[in-house]
């Protein structure tokens, strides 16, 4: 399976996200959110961010970490394309994270990301790999 | 997640999700027989089921006729809770962009008087108000000054020059929301806001400048100060970044709050907490003041817009008289009065995608409407029209004087992008006369006509189901998008 894939929504953007461990499931998944919103081949890594986040439920966590990071964009500026996710699992999670704030004279935005639902989130365990699904509103 | 729902036909254009298990009021879905059809193929009946899980849920989960899958709640859904009643309030039945909504100007112009300065209208207005995504404003306001936007609304606008004070009325709740506590918006939300008002956003937002091409009711286009020919301005944005802000802070607290209740809900999407709840009270006080946020970020665009006019054809204010007719918002939740079994009761009533349609002599239509009802704007895709329509008793007593807020889409956009694939939209849309600047490309592909539900069918169905009454239709000449 791909890191991620499109899924089919009306109004907004949906993904399925795999990955080998919870850990490269959430980088994927993090990507994938960046992917959406700008050209990421124009992106350098520059800075590098630590996160942190608290949380017991998997899938809320995933939740949660991708809003995090949509407000390093929306809020900070911070257009991030490098994700290590040191650990996560139902003691939260801490990753760094890695990219540069936005110049819209080298970088391309694709389009606005408003944020992250809840609607028809899950993160599941399949044998050997873990798989996540989640709609951004856009 | 129980992935049924059964659907009974009641007429023509009302169909019925009878109770089920964890339902607490049956669905009602506005529809003709081809539009229920293409809702099926998606999961809005679906979304609409699970609305009625909301503890304090009244009469009916409803969707007008522009119903669309979205997330927690369908787009079009309507549902109102009584807080006497362990009503709750949901984040997600608002919406992340919390006042998204439209607002319609007319003018002392008509076509010859536009025609040969099109372009040159189009680019300035380009050029004047900020679009795009991550766009921003040549406002820069500290927080202390936002704070008094979110608390004060369009008179914050006014008295800051933007604008006059007859636009007060013209806007739905005068243009500010009571309750609004700008304590209750986040840090996060508060640092988003300051240098975004005044900006279009992207997406499905956008500034159009329509002619009026029919008239459906001549009195009431009349005191609207429509009338055929004339040239007018349509705006469609919203709360912006504060906003959206606003409901991922309480989404995320809803969380918490749906488990303390015990509330037992089929989507997290729905999370909620009971109106009267600290959390209820908190989420309301910074919903309210993320709408003051987006009424005075569509009365800042229309004092650019009229600006941009004055200059370009060289007009006094008097000449182009480019007069608010009203401000509607579709993404918001209200405390309004309605008789319920005899009753009189205050409701909170959740409109996500759905336009607040008053008739005549209802005490919270403006005095300058009173004898006719508000308008109610129902913007079409930028291909096809757009309609000015007037709300209607029935839709008081049915829908919480609820109704349509546009066509609603059909197809995604990842769809809609390779739909587009080896055509250009923007020569399209010039074949028909309709010229459009837009900062992505991309944009123009996801927000053609194709991906959107047919507008004409949409208010058709809303007329003949009773809901609301046309009044004009609008032709785009010029659109500008993010």
């Amino acid at each position: 399976m791909k890191k991620y894939e499109f899924i089919n929504h009306t109004a907004d953007i949906g993904i399925k996200i795999g990955g080998g461990s919870l850990n490269e499931l959430f980088e994927n998944a993090a990507y994938a959110l960046f992917d959406i919103i700008a050209e990421l081949n124009k992106v350098r890594v520059k800075d590098f961010i630590k996160v942190k986040i608290e949380g017991e439920k998997i899938d809320e966590l995933l939740a949660d970490w991708l809003r995090e990071l949509l407000y390093k964009f929306n809020g900070e500026g911070y257009l991030l394309k490098k994700f290590k996710v040191e650990r996560a699992g139902e003691k939260g999670l801490e990753a760094e994270v890695g990219g540069e704030k936005l110049d819209l004279a080298q970088h391309s935005l694709k389009r606005e990301v408003k944020a992250v639902t809840y609607h028809g989130l899950t993160v599941k365990r399949r044998d050997k790999r873990w798989e996540a699904q989640i709609i951004f509103d856009v | 997640m129980a992935e049924e729902y059964s659907l009974k036909k009641i007429d023509n254009y009302r169909w019925e999700i009878p109770k089920s298990e964890g339902m607490r009021v049956p669905g009602l879905l506005y529809a003709d027989e081809k539009m229920i059809k293409t809702v099926q193929r998606d999961r809005t009946p679906l979304q609409v089921r699970n609305v009625a899980y909301l503890p304090g849920i009244v009469n009916y989960s409803l969707a007008m006729p522009d119903m669309h899958w979205g997330y927690g709640f369908c787009i079009g859904g309507v549902a109102a809770t009584d807080p006497d009643e362990g009503g709750v309030i949901s984040p997600g039945g608002i919406g992340f962009d919390i006042n998204c909504g439209v607002r319609l100007m007319r003018t002392n112009l008509t076509l010859p008087d536009i025609k040969s300065k099109l372009y040159n209208l189009l680019s300035a207005l380009f050029n004047n108000i900020p679009c795009g995504v991550g766009c921003t404003s040549s406002l820069r306001l500290s927080f202390h000054e936002l704070k008094k936007v979110l608390k004060d609304g369009v008179k914050w606008a006014i008295k800051n020059g933007y604008g006059v004070e007859d636009d007060l009325e013209r806007t739905e709740e005068y243009g500010a929301m009571a309750g609004a506590d700008p304590e209750r918006v986040s840090e996060r939300a508060l640092k988003r806001g300051k240098n975004q008002l005044g900006t279009l956003g992207s997406g499905n937002h956008f500034l159009e400048i329509d002619l009026v091409e029919k008239i459906y009711l001549p009195g009431i286009a009349e005191v609207f100060g429509l009338k055929k020919n004339q040239i007018a301005v349509v705006v469609h944005c919203g709360s912006r970044g504060l906003g959206y802000q606003v409901c991922d802070d309480y989404l995320a607290r809803m969380r918490r709050a749906t488990d303390k209740y015990k509330i037992s809900l089929p989507d997290k999407q729905l999370s909620c907490t009971p109106i009267s709840s600290p959390e209820g009270k908190d989420y309301f006080g910074a919903m309210a003041s993320a709408a003051n946020y987006a009424w005075t970020n569509r009365q800042i665009i229309m004092h650019w817009t009229r600006e941009t006019f004055q200059k370009i054809l060289n007009l006094s204010p008097k000449e182009l008289k480019m007069d608010l007719v009203y401000d509607v918002c579709h993404n918001i939740g209200k405390f309004e009065d309605y008789v319920v079994n005899g009753k009189k009761r205050k409701l909170f009533v959740h409109r996500k995608g759905a336009t607040r349609a008053f008739p005549a002599h209802h005490p919270q239509v403006p005095r300058i409407y009173q004898s006719v009802g508000q308008p109610v704007l129902v913007p079409g895709d930028m291909g096809t029209s757009s309609y000015v329509m007037v709300g209607t008793d029935l839709a008081i007593k049915e829908t919480w004087g609820s109704t349509c807020h546009g066509a609603g889409r059909v197809m995604s956009r990842s769809k809609a992008v390779k739909a587009a694939k080896g055509r250009s939209i923007q020569k399209e849309l010039e074949d028909k006369g309709i010229l459009i600047l837009a900062k992505g490309r991309r944009t123009i592909a996801e927000e053609m006509s194709d991906a959107y539900k047919d507008v004409d069918e949409v208010v058709e169905i809303v007329e003949k189901a009773g809901l609301s009454r046309r009044v004009a239709r609008l032709k785009p000449l010029g659109v500008i998008k993010g």
